[in-house]
């Protein structure tokens, strides 16, 4: 009865692995090229679900990019030239990291404008105030408050 | 006075940017191709395998791309439109079948009516990959000398061939 039981068990598990064999995806034997497709694919967007990356994406197109990328590893091309090779197809929005140049100093340098821009104007605001604050003299009235506090108090 | 205005314009000239934004369409990405040779293809024709369709049987005229395919909801929307510009005569459209079957593509023509000269099967998308295709439909005008001119994102509408392709093709045909 045990041995039944054992050899079930066994038999259960051989078909477990045989349903994550079937699931696997085409993957390359290659270690180098796959970790190089999974890097690229982290850094590439796909362009149907346009906040998902080709790692992340399980749209067709983004299917048939990872594959067309796996291709290009196998030929050994560098992941500059792979992504060159998707920029002239789809452009820079096809990159997470967008280049910088003319079109995209806005995108690159406009946050920091923005806080320059506002810690000028915080700081020019609070020496305004502190200097308003300095240089007025109390009212007769306001004096008059103050002492008032102040004897209070002792 | 003026300095309680300035939060005030700050606050409306954001309002502004994100208004526009609104109406943007972010799936429009700008196609770097444009203004650059079409990438070459070399393709079965849907109506006859053995015959080869290719980019170069087109130099010399203006001619309009369109990518389609069967499984394409929107592609129905803007297929009335095509037929009818075929129709018309005034510019040649091929077609590109994206990534569909034959039976599946031969029997769409048979019900919507074929506007296409011809039109070339991708079915694995290698050439849709080449021409940075990635929302179906997508149409391209192509010149006489074999450059794109202008990508249309999404359906060809009545008002984008009214407005923006038939002015474009009829520049094109003069040159």
């Amino acid at each position: 009865m045990k041995l039944i039981f054992r050899v079930v068990t066994v038999c259960c598990l051989m078909l477990i692995a045989n349903v994550w064999a079937d699931e696997a995806r085409p993957l390359h034997d290659d270690v180098a090229v796959e970790a190089q497709v999974r890097r690229l694919s982290e850094e590439l967007r796909c362009l149907v679900c346009q906040n998902q990356t080709l790692a992340d994406s399980h749209s067709e197109l983004a299917e048939d990019l990872r594959q067309e990328i796996r291709v290009m590893a196998i030929k050994g091309m560098s992941d500059q030239q792979i992504t060159d090779y998707l920029v002239e197809r789809y452009g820079d929005f096809v990159r997470y990291r967008p280049p910088l140049k003319s079109t995209t100093l806005l995108l690159w340098f406009g946050p920091f404008a923005l806080l320059l821009g506002g810690g000028i104007g915080l700081f020019l605001m609070l020496r305004r105030r502190a200097k308003s604050a300095e240089n007025s003299p109390l009212s007769a009235d306001e004096a008059r408050k103050v002492n008032a506090l102040l004897n209070k108090e002792s | 006075m003026k300095r309680a205005l300035l939060p005030l314009i700050i606050f409306l000239v954001v309002v502004g940017f994100l208004f526009v934004g609104l109406n943007l369409d972010p799936r429009e990405v700008p196609s770097p191709l444009v203004g650059k040779p079409a990438p070459a293809f070399s393709l079965p024709r849907l109506d006859n395998a053995d015959k080869i369709i290719s980019n170069k049987d087109m130099l010399g005229k203006v001619w309009l791309f369109n990518v389609w395919a069967s499984w394409c909801g929107a592609c129905r929307d803007e297929h009335h439109v095509l037929v009818a510009l075929s129709k018309s005569g005034v510019v040649p459209i091929y077609g590109l079948d994206y990534k569909d079957t034959r039976l599946d593509a031969l029997q769409w023509l048979a019900e919507g009516g074929n506007p296409y000269v011809a039109t070339a099967v991708d079915e694995n998308g290698r050439v849709g990959i080449d021409y940075g295709v990635y929302g179906v439909p997508e149409t391209y005008v192509i010149d006489k000398a074999g450059v794109i001119a202008y990508k249309q994102i999404g359906p060809v509408t009545e008002a984008v061939l009214r407005d923006k392709i038939l002015p474009l093709v009829k520049r094109l045909q003069i040159q």
